[in-house]
């Protein structure tokens, strides 16, 4: 008697199976396969051209009535299964029970619903059947806003797809950067950069809290506060295998059913396939490996000895329009060598990931074209040594331009602040004959002010001019680029690059992720330029900036509390003290800086300490920022017989005005009541001498490596211009100095009448950007970071495990 | 011997955190693609915290003298000379598994 077959799920992986096995031998089984949904097999990778209206649903049906009529198999769609019964080796479903003699589970994976509340509120739906897709088809026609959560392949289809419906679409997704799985940052960036222009809004790191609404979906809330409205919320924040079956019928279920080479469980009557399946440890998502599972499965029922080999896969994302490629295995590891490409002006990133003489991964956007040639190299693992100086321009290599980024912009990006020029007015001189870069700067005024631009000037002279110009050659930033720090200082002003991928992918940088020198001064010239849409990415800082605290030389720390202008209390002293006794201070030091270090404090302990010294009314010193430490002060008119003005007072406004900002190096600040200079006002960054007619402000001034004497900037009459010109002398320092120069390195490069114009001129402007900056950075790091004691504790402790 | 020390997620990208052990710290890192790489916490230069180093790739960079490490082999790269002890760790259900039987055998000895 011909054996029965019952196979459980009518999906992408047990139709390929059926086909073999009925190609093969239409006559080994008597099959019956039953389905969840009511309908039988069909392409389900092709929903998202159905969402977008690309596709009809006729279109994407693989196997029809006739197919299953011609192999006689006996069709039960709609009819889940809802129980195996090993010991009577039969399936149950709501229609009675059938027999098997061999059973196949191919029920997929059901979409993972995140924990929040609001998730059950009519509206929102998920992404992975027929009846899925017709409800955002149906929402869609309503119009209004969509909230796609998760920024994966899955997420960003459907975000693509009711785009195209005519849906405002936002994509939260929880990750640093979109599909974070199959790309790298910088392909991410371009990602996202294509998905906005097509009016996709993108929130990355953004944690779902909530879904809102009264009876049905209004909006979604974020943890950090954020609600973006929402008449539809699609949930594609990944997928967990369907194998409630298996395990009620007590298979060997670890995060998928077990299976073995041939597919099958731990009941040999029993196999499974598909994205229910665990092989070796190992999940599957993509259908290229399930295909691969389906035909050993065929042999396998066959009774031919087949075995299941994963095999390398690769991601393209169905949006038209939105180039990507992701392949093999793209982390860096030991002996891999990355090979960058970057065109930012046609907005193209090619990295392929070498081991030895092997091509073992590729990520591409932009222009994939050579995608399944890079993927074919992967996979014959071919020996690529003859070709590596080419090989990332793909079988027909071309040439890169390294000017590509000046050449990108466009004629109205200003290249010269100082004087307003921008590009297509140098193009212009140049053309009209100034060839060399005085006679650039002669007709443009194009560097010809702080020359901080010069090098730009000198590539959009080397464009227009070709071989003919010689270009000079200036210090790169790090080996990572060949742009200097003035360079690319500009170029994120001019090209508007808000993140650190933006900045790595539009300047062309050579390297993956940067390295130690050139993040912390992307990460400040960021924060600078862009203080309300800018995060600071805390891993891209120097430890003592990220522990905000120093670090000791034996791995402890050193606490410096804020004493504003040097002036304290008895109450603040108390709370130092207690401190200093509760957390064993090996050494209360006063500083050079007029104010109480606690040295060598153990890391799992500052939380607690900045609690305590909070509650007593005290916030960070900055001890250890590259931004305001100090203000010293002497004591003034208050109490010295000799006080012209109220220099500590006048200290004390400083330090609360700019404390908390971020600069290119650490900024200190001297107010001394008359010119007898108690306060050694004169070897500051900012240095105020008080006099009879008002404020002698001067700048530049160093005691640390070189002893430099301040020069003068200007003369206040009163307290509020000493105030004024002094905070606009340091938002230009933060606005144009190079990362890690101090004030007196900056004004020796730009000259000290360039600075005074400036600040002279544009006072207001600049007070009024520093302020829209410390709405965001005035504010005290330790309250924040003390409310998050664990993070700075050991994540474990083995100390006990080998004790037992 | 595998030891859960915990989730992934405990670790920022481009980050570490430390375990302790009764050898001293052990530096758990997390790469910008969740590599995961465990090595001593303790740079051969001068001791300094490597765990709170700038992690770029899979190299870091010691928080105290800036020593560049290369994580899958503990070597100091460029002209410095010097090695970390590294561990074998691994990622399953998002969890993290530091193999810990070398923890044993050391205190055994
Ligand atoms: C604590 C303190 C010494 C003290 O016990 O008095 C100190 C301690 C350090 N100084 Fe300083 N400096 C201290 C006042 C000074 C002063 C005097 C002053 O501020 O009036 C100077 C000269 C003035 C100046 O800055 O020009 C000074 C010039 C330096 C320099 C050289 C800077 C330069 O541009 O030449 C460095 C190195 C650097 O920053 O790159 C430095 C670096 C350091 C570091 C951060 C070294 C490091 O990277 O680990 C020391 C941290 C020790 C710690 O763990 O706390 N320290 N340092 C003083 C803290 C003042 C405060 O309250 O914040
Ligand atoms: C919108 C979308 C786009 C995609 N795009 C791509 C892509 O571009 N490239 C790619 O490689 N992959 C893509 N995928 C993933 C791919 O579709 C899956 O990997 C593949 O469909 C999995 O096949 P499967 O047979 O394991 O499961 P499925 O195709 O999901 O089939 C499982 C079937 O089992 C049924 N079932 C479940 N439980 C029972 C039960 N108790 N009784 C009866 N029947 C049951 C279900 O109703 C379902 O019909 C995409 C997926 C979606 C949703
Ligand atoms: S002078 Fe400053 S940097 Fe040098 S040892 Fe003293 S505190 Fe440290
Ligand atoms: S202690 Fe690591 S470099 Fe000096």
């Amino acid at each position: 008697m011909t054996q029965k077959l019952v196979v459980i799920g009518a999906g992408m992986a047990s139709g390929r199976m059926l086909e073999h096995l009925t190609d093969t031998d239409p006559g080994a089984y008597d099959i019956t396969l039953f389905n969840a949904e009511p309908r039988g097999n069909y392409n389900r990778l092709m929903l998202s051209p159905v969402l977008s209206g690309e596709k009809t649903y006729a279109q994407i049906v693989t196997h029809d009535e006739p197919w299953y009529a011609a192999r006689a198999i006996d069709i039960r769609f709609g009819e889940p299964v809802v129980k195996i019964d090993r010991r009577n080796r039969t399936v149950v479903s709501a229609s009675g029970g059938v027999p098997y003699d061999k059973l196949v589970i191919a029920t997929g994976s059901a979409p993972f619903i995140i924990p929040v509340p609001g998730r059950d509120l009519p509206g929102v739906v998920t992404f992975r059947d027929l009846d899925d897709t017709d409800a955002m088809t149906a929402a869609a026609a309503k119009g209004g806003h969509a909230v796609v959560i998760g920024g994966g392949l899955l997420g960003l289809e459907a975000a693509a797809g009711l785009r195209m419906l005519g849906m405002e679409v936002t994509v939260i997704h929880l990750m640093g950067h979109l599909m974070e799985r199959q790309l790298d940052p910088a392909a991410g960036y371009l990602l996202q950069k294509d998905l906005e222009r097509r009016g996709i809004k993108v929130h990355c790191k953004g944690a779902t809290k909530a879904i809102l609404g009264d009876g049905r979906v209004e909006a979604v809330l974020l943890e950090d506060g954020t609600t973006y409205p929402a008449d539809l919320v699609c949930m594609a924040v990944g997928i967990r295998p369907e194998t409630r079956l298996a395990t009620d019928a007590g298979l060997d279920v670890a995060r998928g059913i077990t299976v073995s080479d041939a597919m099958e469980t731990s009941d040999p009557a029993i196999f499974a396939l598909g994205e229910c399946v665990e092989h070796d440890r190992q999940l599957f998502g993509l259908v290229a490996p399930l295909y691969d599972q389906a035909k050993v499965l065929a042999d396998t029922l066959l009774g031919q000895p087949a075995a299941f080999r994963p095999v390398q896969t690769a991601t393209k994302l169905k949006v038209t329009g939105c180039d990507l490629f992701s392949a093999g295995d793209f982390a860096e590891a030991e002996g891999r060598e990355d090979i960058v490409f970057r065109d930012p002006g046609r907005g193209i990133y090619k990295r392929l990931v070498l081991e030895g003489d092997r091509l073992v991964g590729a990520v591409m956007y932009g222009d994939t074209a050579d995608g399944a040639w890079f993927f074919d190299q992967i996979r014959s693992g071919a020996d690529i040594a003859d070709k590596r100086n080419t090989l990332i321009f793909g079988p027909s290599a071309g040439t890169a331009d390294p000017l590509a980024a000046v050449a990108a912009m466009p004629d109205s990006a200003e290249i010269c602040g100082c004087n307003g020029v921008c590009k297509g007015r140098i193009v212009q001189a140049i053309k009209d004959g100034a060839t060399d870069l005085d006679a650039v700067r002669a007709t443009t005024k194009a560097s010809a002010s702080c020359g901080t631009c010069t090098g730009l000037v000198e590539q959009v002279m080397s464009l227009t001019l070709g071989d003919t110009f010689q270009m000079p050659t200036a210090k790169p930033m790090c080996k990572c680029t060949d742009h200097t720090h003035e360079d690319v200082r500009r170029l994120i002003k001019s090209m508007g690059l808000k993140s650190i991928p933006a900045v790595m992918q539009e300047l062309g940088w050579t390297t993956a992720g940067g390295c130690a020198s050139c993040r912390p001064a992307l990460n400040y010239y960021l924060i600078a330029d862009w203080p309300l849409e800018y995060q600071d990415d805390r891993q891209s800082r120097f430890v003592n900036e990220r522990n905000h605290a120093n670090i000791q030389k034996d791995g402890t720390y050193s606490v410096v509390p804020r004493m504003w202008g040097g002036v304290t209390t008895p109450t603040e002293l108390r709370a130092i003290a207690d401190a200093a006794d509760k957390y064993n201070v090996p050494m209360v030091k006063v500083t050079g800086g007029q104010r109480i270090d606690l040295l060598g404090v153990r890391k799992e302990d500052l939380p607690a300490m900045w609690a305590d010294l909070n509650a007593a009314g005290m916030v960070s010193g900055h001890a250890y920022s590259k931004g305001l430490r100090t203000v010293k002060t002497c004591v003034g008119s208050e109490f010295c017989r000799f006080g012209t003005q109220d220099s500590t007072g006048l200290g004390i406004k400083l330090e609360k005005l700019l404390w908390g900002s971020w600069t290119p190096h650490k900024v200190k600040l001297g107010v001394s009541g008359c010119p007898r200079n108690c306060a050694e006002a004169t070897c500051k960054d900012v240095g105020i001498i008080c006099v009879d007619s008002g404020y002698q402000i001067s700048v530049a001034g160093a005691a640390g490596m070189e002893l430099k004497e301040t020069q003068p900037l200007a003369l206040a009459t009163t307290e509020e211009e000493a105030i004024e010109l002094t905070t606009a002398f340091i938002q230009l320092y933060r606005e144009h100095a190079k990362y890690l120069d101090r004030p007196y390195k900056w004004v020796a490069k730009v000259g000290l009448d360039w600075v005074i114009a400036q600040v002279m001129e544009h006072r207001t402007a600049l007070v009024e950007r520093f302020e829209v900056s410390q709405s965001v950075y005035r504010r005290d790091p330790w309250a924040e970071h003390a409310a998050e004691a664990t993070k700075w504790a050991p994540m474990a402790d083995l100390t006990l495990e080998a004790a037992e | 011997m595998m030891i859960d020390i915990g989730p992934l997620s405990d670790i920022p990208r481009q980050g570490a955190r430390v375990v302790k052990t009764p050898h001293g710290c052990v530096a758990v890192f997390r790469t910008a693609t969740d590599q995961v790489f465990a090595i001593d916490d303790a740079c051969p230069h001068k001791g300094g915290p490597l765990s709170e180093g700038i992690v770029h790739g899979t190299s870091v960079t010691c928080p105290l003298h800036s020593w560049v490490f290369d994580l899958n082999t503990g070597m100091a790269q460029g002209a410095d000379e010097g090695t970390v002890a590294t561990y074998a760790v691994m990622v399953e259900d998002g969890r993290i598994l530091l193999d810990a039987a070398w923890l044993r055998e050391r205190s055994a000895a």
